[in-house]
């Protein structure tokens, strides 16, 4: 247990260092702007509007949130105290919501949708991978080409094939939304099922995209496995097939676990897109839409908090292989 | 040399990866100089649909959609290519360099390596993208690369440490060749297999990068890439008016290209790393 604390204690270090980096990247790259960012931002939102008063009040809002004129670490100062007293600054495209309140209403729908997406597929994909890499003979040769084509399509352009196939063309999956438009989200029977009903096609866009890629990798951890001579032993005991093919899943799903790690951040930046294509109220199309309106403080404040949640993944992910793979609790205590 | 070349063509895996890669890459290059037509003209209506004129109908403005799709997959291999290039040396030389000297530099390097691996690179695209107001195809393919090294890096430099302790890098230090010098004849040449197919997945990232950040509203200007075509079709909701000639071609040459780069990919390592042959 106490190796186990040291390699528990060395993850937070790195993790809270991981943590500081990203702050500070997300601080300063939307600085790096040429010339003074406050002004080019607000000529920006402000181009549309003719009174004088009103620019002036926008502009003073985010001189004072930017803290301007200040050094560039004490800015850096400024912006985390902010931070830490839960203030992200005020939107440009929704003025004059606050950042955090946009955020927390679609937090909710992203991590509703993706982490069951995310799990669903890594667990149906290692277990389609160890069944490709058992029978091998036909199932692979067919199966392999298939999943690998499968995980090259991109997750938000196989969405607006289903869209089209199941939404415009067979008309038995509604297009866009979280919910039917004309609804406004209480706790009743009728809200959850119109939920369930705008979940289906986002998230099996997001599972099959996933499963192919993660079987791909699990296939070949159990090739690898196999191979072993452990494998063979069990066979010269007369040991069953099944029972075999248990043991490589175990040995072959602890690297799986790191993979899952590496490649989140690339399977959660898919899958934000994805709810774009469906208009998702997620955190996906919180940040287009913040682009399309160039609204900075909306902008940083989705990146922070989908880093952080990546980062927040990652971290558990690490903890728990800490805790099942014996390795990890060998290699510490040498 | 050619020894090698027919070994890598007996995966027949490879071989097809090869083969479909092969044909996008000619036709990107071939069908521009036989058919003339300006990929960003709007000669057509808007969802125009396809016709003996017009194989694939025309997209939201009315352009040439097989022209479009042309220039676009052009481009989008271009910015892969390139951004896979970047990726590629950069962690070539931080790995390498990290896992060989070891020590001080080393820890700094991998460090830095750790930190970018998990924060997700799409993020710091997006934060550096929306930083720069005009975008060419190059610049995009400039900030793929550069934020998508670390895989490499982390890879090499696992490599590097494993040959370090060799008796030939030994017997290259005793004979007094600088570091660089034993890098580039001791070390690179055993692991340049494995760098050619990180420069293969890399390629394959890059193009789907694009593809993402595109479909963000920040993809590159004045230019045709896949991920462009897609971010149109969405915005122009062409999925819903049926036009699928507007985003079926892009979603599967994107899925294509990196399909034959990620067949090739497999086809390699079954030749290189024995174990795992099925």
């Amino acid at each position: 247990m106490k190796s186990y604390r040291k390699y528990m204690t060395s993850k937070i270090v790195w993790y809270v260092l991981t943590f500081v980096v990203a702050l500070f990247l997300n601080f300063l790259l939307p600085r790096l702007i040429p010339g003074n960012p406050v002004s080019t931002i607000v000529s920006k939102i402000t181009s549309g509007m003719a009174d004088t008063n009103s620019i002036k009040r926008v502009y003073e809002t985010f001189e004072k949130e930017f803290g301007l004129n200040k050094p560039i670490w004490e800015q850096f100062l400024i912006y985390v105290s902010n931070l830490l007293h839960g203030n992200m600054g005020t939107s440009f495209g929704q003025y004059p919501r606050k950042v955090t309140d946009i955020l927390a209403s679609s937090i909710v729908w992203t991590i509703g949708l993706q982490l069951p997406a995310i799990i669903v597929s890594w667990i149906l994909g290692n277990v389609l991978g160890v069944l490709a890499a058992y029978i091998k003979k036909g199932f692979d040769k067919v199966l392999f080409p298939v999943f690998l084509f499968i995980s090259c399509i991109p997750s938000f352009g196989f969405a607006i094939v289903l869209v089209w196939l199941f939404a415009v063309a067979l008309k038995i999956a509604p297009a866009s939304g979280g919910y039917a438009f004309d609804m406004i989200p209480s706790p009743t029977l009728s809200f959850f099922l119109s939920v369930l009903q705008h979940y289906q096609l986002p998230f099996w866009s997001i599972v099959l995209v996933g499963i192919g890629g993660q079987s791909l990798g699990m296939r070949e951890m159990s090739i690898y496995e196999l191979n072993a001579d452990y494998v063979k032993y069990c066979r010269l005991l007369g040991l069953k097939d099944s029972k075999i093919v248990r043991y490589v899943f175990k040995n072959a799903v602890l690297p799986q676990i790191t993979g899952l790690a590496l490649s989140l951040g690339t399977m959660v930046g898919g899958a934000l897109i994805t709810e774009i294509v469906f208009s998702y109220p997620g955190l996906g199309s919180v940040l287009f839409n913040a682009i399309a309106a160039q609204d900075f403080p909306l902008i940083s404040g989705c990146t922070l908090l989908i880093t952080t949640g990546v980062l927040i993944a990652n971290f558990v992910i690490d903890i728990v292989y800490g805790l099942i793979d014996p390795r990890i609790k060998v290699a510490q205590q040498e | 040399m050619k020894n090698n070349f027919s070994i890598i063509f007996k995966s027949s895996k490879f071989r097809l990866g090869f083969i479909i890669f092969a044909l996008l890459l000619l036709s990107v290059i071939i069908f521009p100089i036989v058919n003339k037509e300006d990929p960003l003209k709007m000669n057509y209506t808007m969802f125009q649909n396809p016709g003996p004129n017009l194989p694939l109908g025309a997209d939201n403005f009315g352009r040439n959609e097989l022209v479009e799709l042309i220039a676009g997959g052009k481009t989008s291999l271009i910015i892969g290519i390139l951004a896979g290039g970047i990726a590629t040396g950069v962690g070539l030389i931080l790995g390498l360099f990290g896992g060989y000297i070891g020590g001080l530099v080393d820890d700094v390097l991998s460090s830095i390596t750790n930190i970018f691996l998990v924060i997700p690179s799409f993020i710091i695209l997006v934060l550096i993208s929306v930083s720069i107001s005009s975008r060419s195809y190059l610049t995009t393919a400039l900030v793929i690369g550069f934020t998508s090294w670390p895989w490499t890096a982390r890879a090499v430099r696992a490599q590097t440490i494993s040959l370090r302790n060799r008796d030939h890098v030994n017997l290259a230090k005793v004979s007094g060749y600088s570091i660089p010098k034993i890098i580039a004849t001791e070390i690179l040449p055993y692991i340049a297999s494995y760098v050619g197919m990180a420069f293969i997945l890399q390629v394959a990232s890059g193009i789907l990068s694009e593809a993402t950040i595109s479909m963000l509203g920040l993809g590159p200007q004045n230019t045709v890439t896949l991920g462009l075509m897609l971010n149109w079709a969405t915005m122009y909701e062409a999925h819903m008016s049926g036009a699928w000639w507007a985003f079926v071609p892009p979603v599967l040459m994107i899925a294509l290209i990196t399909f034959s780069l990620n067949l090739m990919n497999t086809g390699l390592d079954q030749i290189f790393n024995p174990q795992i042959r099925s």
